[in-house]
Formats: C-alpha cells, structure tokens, sequence
C-alpha cells in the first residue's frame, strides 16, 4: 500500500484534499524540504509538488530523482506554470541523448 | 604508446586477445542495448510531453474554478467543506522491467466507485463552482497519475541511457584502442624477439664456422710443413 502526497501552498493543494490525497499545505521552503525528506522516508510513492516551491528544491528534486519511490512531479500552482516541468522533460533528453533533439 | 606495465609475453598477448574479444563482444551488446533504450525513450518522451501539457491545462482549470469558489465562500466554509474527504486513495505500486530498467506502474482504487461520491460536503451551505473545481480536480486527476508514472520512467531511462552511453563510449573510444595498440606492441615486440633469436643463431654459426676454417688451415699449414720437411729429409741424407 503505497500513499500519494501534495505539497504546496495551502490554496493550490486545498482542491487535492477532496480527492482523498494526502496533502501537506507549507507555507515556506523549508517546511516543504522538511516534508519532501519526512514523506520519501514513509511509503509515498509519488509526490505532487508546486512549480513555485520547486523552483527552490531543485538539490532535493535531483536526489529523488534516481530513486525508485518517491517520483516527484512537479505541477502548476496557483499562480500558473513556471515552466519547470516541461524544462525537467527537456533536461532529461539532453542526459539521454547529450542533446535536446525535440 | 602503450603503458609501461606490459609484460611482452606471449601468455599476457592471449589474455589481452581474450579480453579484447570480450571487450568488443561487451560493445555491441550494449550498443545494441543503448540504441533500443534511445527508441523506447523517445516514445515515452513524446508521451510525456503531451500528457504534461494535458495535465498543466486542467489543472490550471481546476485552479481556475476554485479561485472562483473561492471569492464566492469565505474562506472557512470552504476550509471546512474539504476538511474531511469522503473517499480515500490506494495506491498499489508493481515494478516493470523495461531493457532492465524498474519502472513503475501505478494502479489506483478509490474506496468509492460512484463518480458522485467525490464530492465531501453537503450540497446546501456550498457554492456550485466548488462542485465544478472538485470535478475538473477529479477528472485531471487520472491523467496525474499516468504523468507520474510516465515521467518517472523518462528519469529512470534517462539515467540508464546515460549510464550504457558512457560504457559504449569508454569501451569503444579508451578501453578497446588500447587493447589494441597493447596487442600491437607485444606481437612486434615478439617478432624482434624473434628476429635478434635467429641472427644471434646465424651468428654463433658463423663463428663456430670460421673457426673451424682456421683449425683446417693451421692443420693443413702442419701438414704442408710436416711434408716439406719429410721431403727435403731424403735430399739431405
């Protein structure tokens, strides 16, 4: 039995909670890098994690990011997608192929 | 140049053929693994795209909806009505193997199957955009999790790529010409070997030859002297 976690601020992650995901509202960074470590140590298999927090956690993101559990994905907040997801997508292609050929 | 620490023998030349025939052995096989990784890569990048794009649109939406319930119920109310969910997630995580790469694979069940029983407050006291906001949240929902798990599998396949590219390349660019050049100094290091062999040989022949000669010739110079002398011997007497 695997859980699935939302982290972000409070209004962004409130419409997860109708859903039955455990949401986890932060306020700063530091309490979401908290939350990252203290939810990949438990049996999260996926977390949900704003582009605005993001944007500051990129050392916690690239740890996870080998590993099996948890898988982060970053999604839009509340103020509108950064980018950061599709540019991870990118990043990714270029460690694949050494360069962005889409 | 090959390193200084090479033994020109010939046991060290059949272990480095050995190794160099496993070596190239090793090369096409990841190659080959390399190339099929790359295909199988691309596929779920393209799928990751588009499903990331999807998502972002929704949820956007979802943001949207709920910006607008929101404005319309104070903020309390709404706390409230999302305070307790009426269903929960489980999650059941298997393992794929994929060109030996673990990938997951998520399968979800909901404690409630009815589409209806998303929604955990009681319709009198909330706004309808709620309704809406939580029903855009739950339809986008489904395609959160094949992000998840698509965009997992691109890390994971990327990293093994890069893992199997590096290996590719150390064997054909370092490990391989190295053997090589290592075989190459060792065969004509034995060839000269065998070279200086043969011409100590022709010398030595050649030594034992001329002195042979000149044991025949101080011999027959005896000999002539022996005669000369046995002949002037009749002439004195």
């Amino acid at each position: 039995m695997y859980r699935i976690g939302v982290i972000g601020d409070p209004d962004s992650v409130l419409g997860f909670k109708a859903l039955g995901l455990d949401v986890c509202p932060v306020e700063e960074v530091e309490q979401a890098r908290q939350a990252i470590h203290r939810m990949a140590k438990e049996n999260y298999a996926i977390l949900y994690l704003t582009e605005q927090l993001a944007a500051q956690l990129s050392a916690e993101i690239a740890r996870y990011k080998d590993a099996l559990t948890p898988a982060i994905i970053l999604i839009p907040g509340k103020e509108g997608s950064l980018g950061i997801g599709m540019a991870n997508v990118k990043s990714a292609v270029e460690r694949a192929v050494g360069a962005d050929i889409l | 140049m090959p390193s200084t620490t090479i033994n020109p023998t010939r046991m060290e030349l059949t272990r480095l053929k050995g190794r160099l025939k496993t070596a190239q052995r090793g090369h096409k096989l990841l190659k080959d693994k390399r190339d099929e990784l790359m295909k199988q890569f691309m596929d779920v990048v393209r799928e990751n795209r588009a499903l990331r794009r999807r998502v972002e649109e929704g949820l956007m939406k979802a943001h949207g909806s709920f910006t607008v319930a929101a404005a319309l119920m104070s903020p309390e109310m709404l706390q409230q009505s999302l305070l307790y969910p009426k269903q929960s997630v489980e999650l059941e995580m298997s393992f794929q193997n994929m060109m030996s790469v673990d990938v997951p694979r998520y399968q979800f069940r909901t404690t409630s199957q009815d589409p209806g029983e998303i929604y955990p407050y009681g319709f009198a006291q909330t706004s309808g955009e709620l309704d809406d906001a939580v029903d855009a949240m739950a339809k986008v929902f489904q395609d959160m999790l094949k992000l998840a798990e698509i965009e997992k599998t691109s890390q994971l396949l990327a990293e093994e790529i890069e893992k199997t590219r590096r290996r590719v390349n150390a064997l054909e660019y370092v490990k391989i010409p190295e053997m090589q050049e290592n075989i190459k100094y060792i065969t004509m290091k034995l060839d000269e070997n065998e070279r200086a062999n043969t011409i100590r040989l022709m010398k030595v022949k050649d030594m034992l030859r001329k002195e042979a000669i000149q044991e025949r010739r101080e011999e027959d110079a005896r000999v002539m002297e022996a005669w000369s002398e046995s002949a002037q011997a009749p002439g004195t007497v």
